[in-house]
């Protein structure tokens, strides 16, 4: 064991000599930003030039940008002065020692997710050696798997220094720096993020997960992930896990970028239990992210599945281009706030080759005096022969004092298409519940159910083990809210 | 087995029932039939345990059990199950899911062994069965696009699985054809059982060619005007409401 700590300590030890902050009991940069600060995150990376430069130049856009207005959300802006933009992973020292330490409410929840005791330990950050080096093996048995597949999967630090031609080919591709005004920070200041690579014509042999990149859990608040997916290659990426993340960072301004060739099939889903701060509203995390793919080749595939239950404030509608001809984009969500959440969430399904479908099934659920908006655009080019979408939003409202709204915008430039929209708001209505009652089910259950048969369509699009997990969030999510 | 006494409840400040009384014994099959607004489904509902329905006085024991006081669902556990007469939808949540919940609540509060899935398979593919509904219609989501028929019939599936003690039957003939009607009389009629009771709610005697009563009752005005056996269903479908009314 004293030989694993002693490991431990020279790889703690090995970051601080690389590194460039000052105080070695602080891991993280002093708050405040500006292009030193981007050069620092830079450096500490061991960065070469041309990444440099690009985020200089980000920075020198984000600058001259405002923050966005338009979303249906109220929020005290962020103080972005006040913020750390670094912070390496924390040492043993600075976590809870034991499970002892974690706060019972945390452990409560993961233990009704049926999260094992092991994985436990991790999310809440209990970095115990055993558990570092199991997830190290776990981390290698995968990771030898992967390679013999020829799939890459890394940090996209770690693909920085190791595949530079492909994210210097890739990055900001599908989000270019200056998209907009959170996308164009994370640029500057992106701190990691996962990286795959499927080559062309392979399969990947699992289901890849964040889960499993222990190294990647503590990247702090601007995250950046970046998926190929070359000719004929498929991949199902799973972003995030079902427990609550114990995250203290205020804002999450992450990017994603997909990229798949002609016949390639990317599928990615993301459960995300951010803290949404308490009943009246007071902390919570904002999530402000900036999801797109491209099916850049013909015949290519890409499917959103998010399932939203966390945060205070929301803002994120993962999207996709549809350049190659017969391209098809999907995207499939449930959004539940509660307490004062609000989330503007939705899609843009962008066509511009021939025959391009896109579906979006978007599912909202509000409750107690929570905020929950769609905002979804489909936009339909003149070179977009013979494009279709079919959309369906439906608002699910339990109680009287919360909000859904729907904002869908169209704009279709081609005769040939077939645009369709269906949108219903409900309530959990006394009859279903009392329906429910008569029976025997409780209230709490029968709530539950009835949500969970509201996001139904939603749910069978997400891998197994994910839909009953995410089922069991919405159950959990919901106690006590309803009266 | 149901004691109700003085019974006065109503919706939204309005008074329906005005001092009901009806006792049911166990084994017995009860209907109440009455005109239209007379207060027949209220006493369904309140029975029940439907919110928005308020007590004002009077009691309603279950073998000595106070139920006015009880939550819906503590009534089910109590034996208490409401067969409606517009059943509503459940969408996405599948019937087998439903009548699992279900079962495993109730069956649990009244001390039996909660069946194993398999177990739990085998008497809903009988109930089905029964009932004259195929079997691909337990994945189906509750009543969702189901006609008429299909939700009275799912009603009593219900019932056959959670093996009440009290059934109330608000009017649950109402839009059914002829065939549909006796298949759900079947399976009441096959539920019969010296310590099981009935109380149906009907506007029409037709029902009542096939569930045959032990007593009818007729409800006017909030209260039981008269009381009879099977008989006076008939002498009622021969000379209308009017005649009872005009009596009270």
């Amino acid at each position: 064991m004293s030989e694993h700590t002693d490991l431990i300590e020279a790889e703690l030890a090995s970051e601080y000599e690389a590194g460039f902050v000052t105080d070695i009991e602080s891991e993280s940069l002093p708050p405040g930003l500006d292009e030193d600060t981007v050069r620092a995150i830079s450096a500490r990376k061991k960065e070469p030039q041309w990444l440099l430069d690009w985020r200089l130049e980000a920075f020198a856009a984000w600058k001259t940008m405002e923050e966005p207005e338009w979303a249906h959300v109220d929020y005290q802006k962020v103080d972005f002065q006040a913020l750390s933009y670094y912070s390496a992973p924390k040492s043993q020292a600075d976590g809870p020692k034991s499970l002892d330490e974690v706060d019972p409410e945390l452990i409560r929840t993961y233990e009704k997710l049926g999260i094992p005791l092991h994985e436990q330990k991790m999310l809440a950050g209990v970095v115990a050696v055993d558990v570092v080096f199991d997830s190290v093996s776990i981390h290698t048995t995968f990771k030898d798997t992967l390679a013999k597949a020829g799939v890459i999967f890394s940090s996209i630090s770690e693909a920085v220094q190791d595949h530079p031609e492909i994210i210097k080919k890739y990055l900001g591709s599908v989000v270019p720096a200056r998209d907009n005004f959170y996308a164009c920070l994370n640029s500057a200041v992106f701190s990691d993020g996962s990286f795959v690579f499927i080559p062309k014509g392979v399969t990947c042999p699992m289901e890849l997960s964040t889960y499993f990149r222990i190294n990647a859990m503590n990247t702090g608040q601007f995250e950046r992930t970046l998926i190929i997916a070359e000719e004929g290659a498929s991949v199902s990426y799973l972003e995030g896990c079902t427990a609550p993340m114990r995250d203290e960072n205020q804002l999450h301004a992450a990017v994603v970028e997909l990229v798949a060739l002609d016949d390639a099939k990317i599928k990615y889903s993301t459960v995300q239990n951010w803290y949404p701060g308490d009943a009246e509203g007071k902390g919570g995390v904002y999530n402000f992210v900036t999801k797109r793919g491209i099916c850049k080749g013909d015949n290519s595939h890409i499917s959103w599945t998010q399932v939203e239950t966390g945060s205070a404030v929301t803002w994120k509608y993962p999207s996709v281009i549809l350049r190659g001809d017969n391209s098809v984009g999907e995207f499939y969500s449930v959004a539940l706030t509660r307490g004062r959440q609000q989330a503007d969430t939705g899609t843009k399904m962008i066509h511009l080759g021939k025959n391009t479908k896109s579906t979006i099934i978007a599912k909202g659920i509000s409750a107690a005096n929570s905020e929950n908006v769609y905002r979804g655009l489909v936009r339909i080019a003149p070179t977009a022969e013979g494009a279709r979408n079919y959309t369906q939003c439906d608002s699910l409202l339990i109680g009287d004092t919360c909000g859904a709204h729907t904002f869908p915008y169209i704009e279709n430039k081609h005769n040939s298409s077939v645009i369709e929209h269906e949108a219903t708001t409900s309530k959990v209505s006394d009859e279903q519940l009392f329906l429910c009652q008569q029976r025997g089910i409780d209230t709490e259950k029968a709530v539950s159910m009835i949500v969970n048969g509201f996001c139904k369509d939603v749910f069978k699009e997400l891998p197994m083990e994910f839909a009953v997990e995410a089922g069991k969030l919405l159950e959990i999510s919901l106690e006590g809210s309803v009266g | 087995m149901l004691k109700v006494e003085n019974l006065c409840a109503g919706i939204e400040e309005k008074t329906i029932l005005q001092g009901l009384n009806i006792t049911v014994n166990p084994g017995e099959v009860h209907a109440i039939m009455g005109p239209n607004g007379a207060g027949k489904s209220t006493l369904s509902y309140v029975l029940g345990g439907r919110p928005g329905y308020e007590v004002s006085s009077g009691s309603a024991e279950l073998d000595g059990v106070d139920l006015l006081d009880m939550e819906p669902e503590d009534r089910a556990k109590e034996g208490v199950f409401l067969a409606f007469q517009y059943p509503v939808e459940v969408p996405g949540v599948s019937n087998m899911e439903f009548l699992k919940a279900a079962v495993e609540s109730v069956y649990a509060a009244r001390g039996w062994d909660v069946p194993s899935t398999v177990d739990f398979m085998k008497l809903a593919r009988e109930a089905c069965a029964q009932v004259q509904l195929p079997l691909d219609f337990l994945k189906r989501g509750v009543n969702e696009g189901f006609s008429g028929g299909e939700r009275k019939r799912n009603e009593i599936l219900q019932m056959m699985m959670l093996k009440p003690k009290l059934c109330l039957l608000d009017e649950t003939d109402s839009g059914l054809d002829i065939d549909a009607l006796q298949v759900v009389a079947e399976g009441v009629n096959s539920m019969r059982s010296p310590d099981r009771a009935f109380v149906v709610v009907t506007h029409y005697q037709r029902l009542l060619d096939y569930i045959v009563p032990d007593f009818v009752h007729v409800l006017a005005d909030g209260k039981i005007v008269k009381s009879g056996g099977a008989e006076l269903a008939l002498e009622l479908e021969e000379k209308g409401y009017g005649w009872i009314e005009g009596a009270a």
